[in-house]
């Protein structure tokens, strides 16, 4: 699991079976330091409660559609819980 | 699996049922050069601390039979503290 930030939202009306109800955000990864890291990804909700400016960490791969109440989904990456802190030896954030 | 050093925690009040109870850790990949760069969320099995070299299996099977389930959106698991690597 990974660091992100939530960038923004998706709308898709039309999608893949099982995959109705399930709300898309746009993450940028992040590396420990909280710094960009690679391009953003479009991430499935699992927790249905961050919003954008929220620090996140999330799955990807067969793990991401394991999040989602339906879990034979086209899904690659997905928020699993909201950061309140990242606590780094040395204090460094 | 991996080798990593544990940098701190991830403090997350809200999450995904399967990670409520769970110590969440931030871990420093390594290579036999020392660090990768990398890092790693996993979840703590061993009590493991900050600064401690530790083992992460980084498979998703594998993590779910270590907490007896059949699901869960899980991967990375610190499954033992390093004594040495000789």
């Amino acid at each position: 699991m990974h660091l992100a930030r939530v960038m923004g939202t998706v709308v898709a009306t039309v999608k893949a079976d099982g995959l109705e109800g399930v709300k898309f955000l746009i993450i940028q990864p992040l590396d420990k330091h909280q710094h960009d890291a690679g391009a953003p990804v479009v991430a499935a909700d699992a927790v249905a409660m961050a919003g954008p400016g929220e620090l996140v960490y999330f799955v990807a791969s067969r793990e991401a559609a394991e999040a989602l109440p339906e879990r034979f989904v086209p899904v690659d990456h997905a928020i699993v819980g909201l950061v309140d802190q990242v606590a780094l030896v040395g204090g460094d954030q | 699996m991996k080798i990593a050093r544990v940098a701190g925690t991830v403090v997350s009040p809200i999450s995904h049922p399967f990670f409520e109870g769970k110590r969440l850790l931030l871990c420093d990949l390594l290579d036999l050069d020392g660090e990768t760069g990398g890092y790693l969320i996993a979840v703590d099995t061993v009590d493991s601390g900050a600064g401690e070299r530790v083992l992460i299996c980084d498979e998703g099977s594998s993590a779910r039979q270590i907490f007896g389930v059949d699901t869960g959106p899980i991967r990375a698991v610190v499954v033992g503290i390093i004594d040495e690597i000789a």
